[in-house]
Protein backbone atom coordinates (compact mmCIF):
# COMPACT_ATOMS: atom_id res chain seq x y z
CA UNK A 1 0.00 0.00 0.00
CA UNK A 2 2.46 2.63 1.05
CA UNK A 3 4.75 1.17 -2.09
CA UNK A 4 1.94 2.89 -4.06
CA UNK A 5 1.31 5.55 -2.60
CA UNK A 6 4.66 6.41 -2.90
CA UNK A 7 4.67 5.25 -6.67
CA UNK A 8 2.25 7.69 -7.31
CA UNK A 9 3.72 10.84 -5.38
CA UNK A 10 6.50 10.11 -7.52
CA UNK A 11 4.86 10.31 -10.72
CA UNK A 12 3.37 13.23 -9.49
CA UNK A 13 6.08 14.87 -8.95
CA UNK A 14 7.84 13.78 -11.98
CA UNK A 15 5.15 15.49 -14.42
CA UNK A 16 4.73 18.29 -12.61
CA UNK A 17 8.50 18.92 -12.82
CA UNK A 18 7.95 18.56 -16.45
CA UNK A 19 5.23 21.36 -17.33
CA UNK A 20 7.35 23.23 -14.82
CA UNK A 21 10.34 23.02 -16.94
CA UNK A 22 8.36 23.09 -20.14
CA UNK A 23 6.93 26.13 -18.91
CA UNK A 24 10.30 27.42 -18.36
CA UNK A 25 11.35 27.25 -21.41
CA UNK A 26 8.52 28.34 -23.37
CA UNK A 27 9.21 31.75 -21.14
CA UNK A 28 13.10 31.87 -20.72
CA UNK A 29 13.93 30.74 -24.20
CA UNK A 30 11.60 31.58 -26.96
CA UNK A 31 13.58 32.58 -30.27
CA UNK A 32 14.40 36.09 -30.08
CA UNK A 33 15.48 38.30 -33.19
CA UNK A 34 18.71 40.14 -31.94
CA UNK A 35 20.92 42.41 -33.70
CA UNK A 36 23.89 40.56 -31.94
CA UNK A 37 25.34 43.28 -30.20
CA UNK A 38 28.20 42.42 -28.49
CA UNK A 39 30.42 39.03 -29.28
CA UNK A 40 27.53 37.08 -30.65
CA UNK A 41 28.08 34.19 -29.26
CA UNK A 42 26.42 34.96 -26.31
CA UNK A 43 22.72 34.69 -27.87
CA UNK A 44 21.76 31.20 -27.58
CA UNK A 45 18.38 30.37 -28.87
CA UNK A 46 18.63 32.98 -30.97
CA UNK A 47 18.80 33.82 -34.71
CA UNK A 48 20.94 36.25 -36.15
CA UNK A 49 19.98 38.53 -38.44
CA UNK A 50 22.63 40.87 -39.06
CA UNK A 51 22.01 41.23 -42.75
CA UNK A 52 18.20 40.96 -43.09
CA UNK A 53 17.05 45.10 -43.03
CA UNK A 54 13.41 43.19 -43.13
CA UNK A 55 12.85 41.54 -39.68
CA UNK A 56 12.93 44.63 -36.99
CA UNK A 57 13.77 43.49 -33.19
CA UNK A 58 11.47 46.47 -32.12
CA UNK A 59 8.41 45.56 -34.52
CA UNK A 60 5.36 44.61 -33.10
CA UNK A 61 3.45 42.01 -35.03
CA UNK A 62 -0.48 40.91 -34.43
CA UNK A 63 -0.51 38.00 -32.34
CA UNK A 64 -1.17 34.85 -34.23
CA UNK A 65 0.81 32.22 -36.79
CA UNK A 66 1.89 32.91 -39.83
CA UNK A 67 2.89 30.76 -42.78
CA UNK A 68 6.00 32.31 -45.07
CA UNK A 69 6.21 31.48 -48.49
CA UNK A 70 7.99 28.22 -49.38
CA UNK A 71 11.40 29.89 -50.98
CA UNK A 72 13.91 28.12 -53.05
CA UNK A 73 16.58 27.14 -51.18
CA UNK A 74 18.29 25.10 -53.57
CA UNK A 75 19.26 22.21 -52.24
CA UNK A 76 15.41 22.20 -51.13
CA UNK A 77 12.55 24.41 -49.94
CA UNK A 78 12.36 25.85 -46.87
CA UNK A 79 9.14 26.84 -45.18
CA UNK A 80 8.30 28.55 -41.79
CA UNK A 81 5.85 29.57 -39.49
CA UNK A 82 5.94 31.89 -37.65
CA UNK A 83 4.24 32.59 -33.43
CA UNK A 84 3.04 35.68 -32.32
CA UNK A 85 2.63 36.17 -28.96
CA UNK A 86 1.96 39.23 -27.11
CA UNK A 87 3.61 41.13 -29.95
CA UNK A 88 7.02 39.31 -29.85
CA UNK A 89 7.60 35.91 -32.03
CA UNK A 90 7.31 32.78 -29.62
CA UNK A 91 8.12 30.19 -31.86
CA UNK A 92 9.49 29.61 -35.49
CA UNK A 93 8.20 26.22 -36.76
CA UNK A 94 9.55 24.06 -40.11
CA UNK A 95 7.03 23.39 -42.24
CA UNK A 96 9.59 22.11 -44.98
CA UNK A 97 13.23 21.97 -45.02
CA UNK A 98 15.86 20.54 -46.98
CA UNK A 99 15.86 16.97 -46.37
CA UNK A 100 17.49 14.12 -48.41
CA UNK A 101 19.39 11.95 -46.28
CA UNK A 102 18.99 8.97 -44.08
CA UNK A 103 19.06 9.16 -40.66
CA UNK A 104 20.17 5.75 -39.66
CA UNK A 105 24.30 5.21 -39.54
CA UNK A 106 26.91 3.00 -38.36
CA UNK A 107 30.16 4.56 -37.48
CA UNK A 108 32.47 2.92 -35.33
CA UNK A 109 33.12 5.38 -32.90
CA UNK A 110 35.65 3.66 -30.70
CA UNK A 111 39.13 4.14 -30.44
CA UNK A 112 38.30 7.74 -31.48
CA UNK A 113 41.46 10.27 -30.89
CA UNK A 114 40.16 13.68 -28.90
CA UNK A 115 40.12 16.30 -30.84
CA UNK A 116 40.86 20.22 -30.21
CA UNK A 117 37.86 22.31 -28.95
CA UNK A 118 37.72 25.96 -28.36
CA UNK A 119 35.24 28.43 -28.40
CA UNK A 120 34.92 29.92 -31.80
CA UNK A 121 36.77 33.64 -32.16
CA UNK A 122 36.21 36.33 -34.55
CA UNK A 123 39.56 36.88 -37.04
CA UNK A 124 40.16 39.08 -39.02
CA UNK A 125 37.65 40.34 -42.04
CA UNK A 126 40.73 40.45 -44.59
CA UNK A 127 40.07 37.68 -46.95
CA UNK A 128 39.98 36.76 -50.16
CA UNK A 129 36.89 34.36 -50.01
CA UNK A 130 34.45 33.36 -47.39
CA UNK A 131 33.66 29.53 -47.19
CA UNK A 132 29.77 29.19 -45.36
CA UNK A 133 26.58 27.86 -45.63
CA UNK A 134 24.67 30.90 -47.30
CA UNK A 135 21.75 29.17 -48.97
CA UNK A 136 19.50 27.81 -46.52
CA UNK A 137 19.78 30.97 -44.45
CA UNK A 138 18.78 32.87 -47.35
CA UNK A 139 15.77 31.21 -47.76
CA UNK A 140 15.01 30.86 -44.36
CA UNK A 141 14.97 34.68 -43.82
CA UNK A 142 13.19 35.12 -46.85
CA UNK A 143 10.40 32.51 -45.76
CA UNK A 144 10.40 34.32 -42.52
CA UNK A 145 10.18 37.82 -43.50
CA UNK A 146 7.49 36.82 -45.42
CA UNK A 147 5.56 35.24 -42.66
CA UNK A 148 6.70 38.36 -40.62
CA UNK A 149 4.87 40.51 -43.41
CA UNK A 150 1.40 38.79 -42.75
CA UNK A 151 1.77 38.98 -39.28
CA UNK A 152 2.43 43.42 -39.29
CA UNK B 1 39.50 39.97 -62.99
CA UNK B 2 36.63 39.27 -60.67
CA UNK B 3 33.40 38.89 -61.60
CA UNK B 4 30.04 37.43 -59.26
CA UNK B 5 26.78 36.38 -60.93
CA UNK B 6 23.70 34.85 -59.48
CA UNK B 7 22.80 31.36 -60.65
CA UNK B 8 21.27 28.13 -59.28
CA UNK B 9 19.65 30.47 -56.14
CA UNK B 10 23.50 31.78 -54.79
CA UNK B 11 25.98 34.17 -55.59
CA UNK B 12 28.93 32.25 -57.90
CA UNK B 13 32.13 34.33 -57.99
CA UNK B 14 35.54 33.70 -60.02
CA UNK B 15 38.65 35.28 -59.25
CA UNK B 16 41.36 35.04 -62.00
CA UNK B 17 44.78 36.64 -61.02
CA UNK B 18 46.76 35.75 -64.43
CA UNK B 19 48.10 38.60 -66.58
CA UNK B 20 46.81 36.28 -69.74
CA UNK B 21 43.29 36.47 -68.53
CA UNK B 22 40.05 37.81 -70.98
CA UNK B 23 36.49 38.55 -70.54
CA UNK B 24 35.98 35.69 -72.28
CA UNK B 25 36.90 32.76 -70.21
CA UNK B 26 34.18 34.06 -67.56
CA UNK B 27 31.41 34.22 -70.31
CA UNK B 28 32.45 30.72 -70.55
CA UNK B 29 32.18 29.71 -66.89
CA UNK B 30 28.95 31.28 -65.88
CA UNK B 31 27.08 29.66 -68.93
CA UNK B 32 28.59 26.37 -67.99
CA UNK B 33 26.91 26.96 -64.76
CA UNK B 34 23.48 28.09 -66.43
CA UNK B 35 23.67 24.88 -68.60
CA UNK B 36 23.97 23.04 -65.05
CA UNK B 37 21.29 24.43 -63.36
CA UNK B 38 18.84 24.33 -66.86
CA UNK B 39 19.85 20.51 -66.33
CA UNK B 40 19.85 19.54 -62.61
CA UNK B 41 17.52 22.03 -61.16
CA UNK B 42 14.89 19.99 -59.84
CA UNK B 43 12.93 23.53 -59.07
CA UNK B 44 12.42 23.81 -63.29
CA UNK B 45 9.68 22.46 -65.26
CA UNK B 46 11.87 21.59 -68.63
CA UNK B 47 15.32 20.23 -66.19
CA UNK B 48 16.05 16.81 -67.33
CA UNK B 49 15.99 16.24 -63.33
CA UNK B 50 12.37 17.30 -63.36
CA UNK B 51 11.67 15.09 -66.46
CA UNK B 52 13.28 11.99 -64.73
CA UNK B 53 10.94 12.93 -62.15
CA UNK B 54 8.11 12.96 -64.21
CA UNK B 55 9.00 9.67 -65.95
CA UNK B 56 9.50 11.38 -69.09
CA UNK B 57 13.13 10.49 -69.71
CA UNK B 58 13.54 7.04 -68.90
CA UNK B 59 16.69 5.61 -67.84
CA UNK B 60 18.27 4.62 -71.28
CA UNK B 61 17.33 8.05 -72.73
CA UNK B 62 19.33 10.08 -69.88
CA UNK B 63 22.13 12.50 -71.10
CA UNK B 64 25.68 11.66 -70.40
CA UNK B 65 26.34 14.15 -68.04
CA UNK B 66 23.39 12.86 -66.17
CA UNK B 67 24.51 9.13 -66.28
CA UNK B 68 27.56 10.76 -64.69
CA UNK B 69 26.16 12.49 -61.93
CA UNK B 70 24.06 8.77 -61.14
CA UNK B 71 26.57 7.01 -60.95
CA UNK B 72 28.55 9.23 -58.94
CA UNK B 73 25.43 9.54 -56.55
CA UNK B 74 25.89 5.66 -55.84
CA UNK B 75 29.51 5.89 -55.08
CA UNK B 76 28.74 8.14 -53.00
CA UNK B 77 26.05 6.77 -51.33
CA UNK B 78 27.86 4.07 -50.90
CA UNK B 79 31.38 4.93 -49.32
CA UNK B 80 29.07 7.75 -47.00
CA UNK B 81 27.03 4.74 -45.30
CA UNK B 82 24.32 5.60 -46.61
CA UNK B 83 24.06 8.99 -45.57
CA UNK B 84 24.62 11.24 -48.66
CA UNK B 85 21.26 10.22 -50.67
CA UNK B 86 20.15 11.65 -54.03
CA UNK B 87 16.62 10.36 -53.56
CA UNK B 88 14.16 12.14 -50.51
CA UNK B 89 12.46 10.40 -49.04
CA UNK B 90 8.86 10.73 -51.18
CA UNK B 91 11.23 9.02 -53.85
CA UNK B 92 11.90 11.83 -56.20
CA UNK B 93 15.70 12.39 -57.60
CA UNK B 94 17.29 15.51 -56.25
CA UNK B 95 21.11 15.43 -57.24
CA UNK B 96 21.87 18.88 -56.03
CA UNK B 97 23.46 18.13 -53.38
CA UNK B 98 25.93 16.42 -55.55
CA UNK B 99 26.06 18.80 -58.40
CA UNK B 100 26.73 22.01 -57.09
CA UNK B 101 30.45 20.66 -56.29
CA UNK B 102 30.97 18.78 -59.50
CA UNK B 103 30.05 21.84 -61.02
CA UNK B 104 32.78 23.74 -59.48
CA UNK B 105 35.24 21.32 -60.44
CA UNK B 106 34.60 20.88 -63.89
CA UNK B 107 34.06 24.94 -64.29
CA UNK B 108 38.05 25.37 -62.54
CA UNK B 109 39.21 22.31 -65.07
CA UNK B 110 37.77 24.33 -67.80
CA UNK B 111 39.79 27.70 -66.48
CA UNK B 112 42.73 25.42 -66.05
CA UNK B 113 42.81 24.36 -69.38
CA UNK B 114 42.66 28.02 -70.78
CA UNK B 115 45.97 28.00 -69.53
CA UNK B 116 45.21 30.01 -66.45
CA UNK B 117 47.02 29.22 -62.73
CA UNK B 118 45.82 31.60 -60.10
CA UNK B 119 42.19 31.70 -59.42
CA UNK B 120 39.28 30.08 -57.55
CA UNK B 121 35.77 29.52 -58.21
CA UNK B 122 33.39 30.26 -55.44
CA UNK B 123 29.61 29.08 -55.67
CA UNK B 124 27.89 29.79 -52.49
CA UNK B 125 30.95 29.38 -49.72
CA UNK B 126 32.21 26.21 -51.66
CA UNK B 127 35.56 26.45 -53.36
CA UNK B 128 37.80 25.80 -55.38
CA UNK B 129 41.16 27.47 -55.05
CA UNK B 130 44.17 27.25 -57.30
CA UNK B 131 47.78 28.13 -57.93
CA UNK B 132 48.40 30.42 -54.79
CA UNK B 133 47.70 30.64 -51.55
CA UNK B 134 44.21 32.15 -51.42
CA UNK B 135 42.88 33.18 -48.06
CA UNK B 136 39.22 31.61 -46.68
CA UNK B 137 37.32 32.80 -44.08
CA UNK B 138 35.14 30.37 -42.25
CA UNK B 139 31.74 32.36 -41.37
CA UNK B 140 30.73 32.64 -38.00
CA UNK B 141 27.25 31.05 -38.15
CA UNK B 142 26.30 33.49 -35.52
CA UNK B 143 26.98 36.23 -36.60
CA UNK B 144 27.71 36.64 -41.17
CA UNK B 145 30.03 39.31 -41.07
CA UNK B 146 32.37 37.68 -39.43
CA UNK B 147 35.33 35.07 -39.74
CA UNK B 148 36.17 32.78 -36.69
CA UNK B 149 39.38 31.21 -39.03
CA UNK B 150 41.20 32.27 -41.57
CA UNK B 151 42.56 29.16 -43.99
CA UNK B 152 45.43 29.58 -46.20
CA UNK B 153 44.50 27.23 -49.43
CA UNK B 154 45.70 26.19 -52.71
CA UNK B 155 44.51 23.93 -55.28
CA UNK B 156 42.34 22.20 -52.53
CA UNK B 157 38.56 22.36 -52.47
CA UNK B 158 36.69 23.73 -49.54
CA UNK B 159 33.23 23.47 -48.42
CA UNK B 160 31.01 24.23 -45.53
CA UNK B 161 27.71 22.66 -44.71
CA UNK B 162 25.04 23.77 -42.22
CA UNK B 163 22.32 25.78 -41.12
CA UNK B 164 22.30 28.84 -39.68
CA UNK B 165 19.08 27.60 -37.67
CA UNK B 166 19.35 26.50 -33.83
CA UNK B 167 17.33 26.11 -30.91
CA UNK B 168 15.45 23.13 -29.65
CA UNK B 169 11.84 25.66 -30.24
CA UNK B 170 12.83 24.48 -34.02
CA UNK B 171 11.97 21.13 -35.20
CA UNK B 172 11.35 18.97 -38.07
CA UNK B 173 7.51 18.99 -38.57
CA UNK B 174 7.55 15.24 -40.17
CA UNK B 175 9.02 14.24 -36.92
CA UNK B 176 8.44 16.34 -33.86
CA UNK B 177 10.34 14.77 -31.64
CA UNK B 178 13.53 15.37 -33.92
CA UNK B 179 15.32 18.71 -33.54
CA UNK B 180 17.46 20.14 -36.14
CA UNK B 181 21.21 19.35 -35.75
CA UNK B 182 23.02 20.62 -33.07
CA UNK B 183 25.95 21.82 -35.29
CA UNK B 184 25.32 24.80 -37.47
CA UNK B 185 27.98 24.15 -39.74
CA UNK B 186 31.33 21.78 -40.98
CA UNK B 187 34.29 23.00 -43.18
CA UNK B 188 35.81 20.25 -44.84
CA UNK B 189 38.67 20.69 -46.64
CA UNK B 190 39.86 18.27 -49.37
CA UNK B 191 41.71 17.73 -52.48
CA UNK B 192 39.56 19.14 -54.90
CA UNK B 193 36.24 20.58 -54.27
CA UNK B 194 33.95 17.63 -55.53
CA UNK B 195 35.39 15.32 -52.88
CA UNK B 196 35.47 18.34 -49.98
CA UNK B 197 31.65 19.42 -50.61
CA UNK B 198 30.34 15.60 -51.14
CA UNK B 199 31.78 14.69 -47.60
CA UNK B 200 30.97 17.86 -45.88
CA UNK B 201 27.59 17.29 -46.76
CA UNK B 202 27.38 13.70 -45.81
CA UNK B 203 29.31 14.09 -42.72
CA UNK B 204 27.05 17.28 -41.59
CA UNK B 205 24.04 14.87 -42.24
CA UNK B 206 26.03 12.63 -38.97
CA UNK B 207 25.79 15.61 -36.44
CA UNK B 208 28.18 15.76 -33.74
CA UNK B 209 30.08 12.02 -35.47
CA UNK B 210 30.49 13.85 -38.62
CA UNK B 211 33.73 15.51 -37.71
CA UNK B 212 35.18 11.99 -36.54
CA UNK B 213 34.41 11.11 -39.84
CA UNK B 214 36.15 13.32 -41.53
CA UNK B 215 39.08 13.00 -38.59
CA UNK B 216 39.13 9.30 -40.17
CA UNK B 217 39.07 10.00 -43.94
CA UNK B 218 42.44 10.33 -45.72
CA UNK B 219 43.37 13.75 -46.99
CA UNK B 220 40.46 15.60 -45.73
CA UNK B 221 40.70 18.28 -42.63
CA UNK B 222 37.32 19.54 -41.00
CA UNK B 223 36.01 21.96 -38.59
CA UNK B 224 32.72 22.11 -36.98
CA UNK B 225 30.79 25.05 -35.11
CA UNK B 226 27.91 23.69 -32.59
CA UNK B 227 25.11 25.53 -31.29
CA UNK B 228 26.87 26.43 -28.13
CA UNK B 229 30.06 28.42 -30.35
CA UNK B 230 32.13 25.41 -29.99
CA UNK B 231 34.70 25.06 -32.89
CA UNK B 232 36.09 21.22 -33.03
CA UNK B 233 38.93 20.60 -35.61
CA UNK B 234 40.30 17.25 -37.02
CA UNK B 235 44.05 16.89 -35.77
CA UNK B 236 45.59 18.15 -39.52
CA UNK B 237 43.13 21.16 -39.46
CA UNK B 238 45.78 23.53 -38.09
CA UNK B 239 48.08 23.07 -40.63
CA UNK B 240 45.60 25.07 -43.30
CA UNK B 241 45.20 27.84 -40.42
CA UNK B 242 48.93 29.12 -40.19
CA UNK B 243 49.97 32.21 -42.19
CA UNK B 244 51.74 30.99 -45.32
CA UNK B 245 54.61 33.74 -45.54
Amino acid sequence: MTKTIKKFLLSAFVIISSVFYVLFQRVGNGPNFSNNTGAGLATRNSISQNSSPMVSANANYKDGQYTGTSADAYYGNIQVKAVIQNGKITDVQFLDYPQDRRTSISINTNAMPILKQEAIQAQSANVDIVTGATDTSQAFQESLTSALNRAV
Amino acid sequence: MKETKIIMGMPITVEIRDKNVDAEIFRKVFSYFQHVDEKFSPFKDTSEVTLINEGKIGESERSEEMKEIFHLSEETKKITDGYFDVISPEGKYNPSGLVKGWAIYNAAKTIKEAGLENFFVDAGGDIEARGQYWKVGIRNPFKREENVKILYIKDMGVATSGTYIRGQHIYDSKNNKKTISEILSLTVIGPNIYEADRFATAAFAMGEKGIMFIEKLDGFEGYMIDKNGLGTETSGFEKYAKPIL
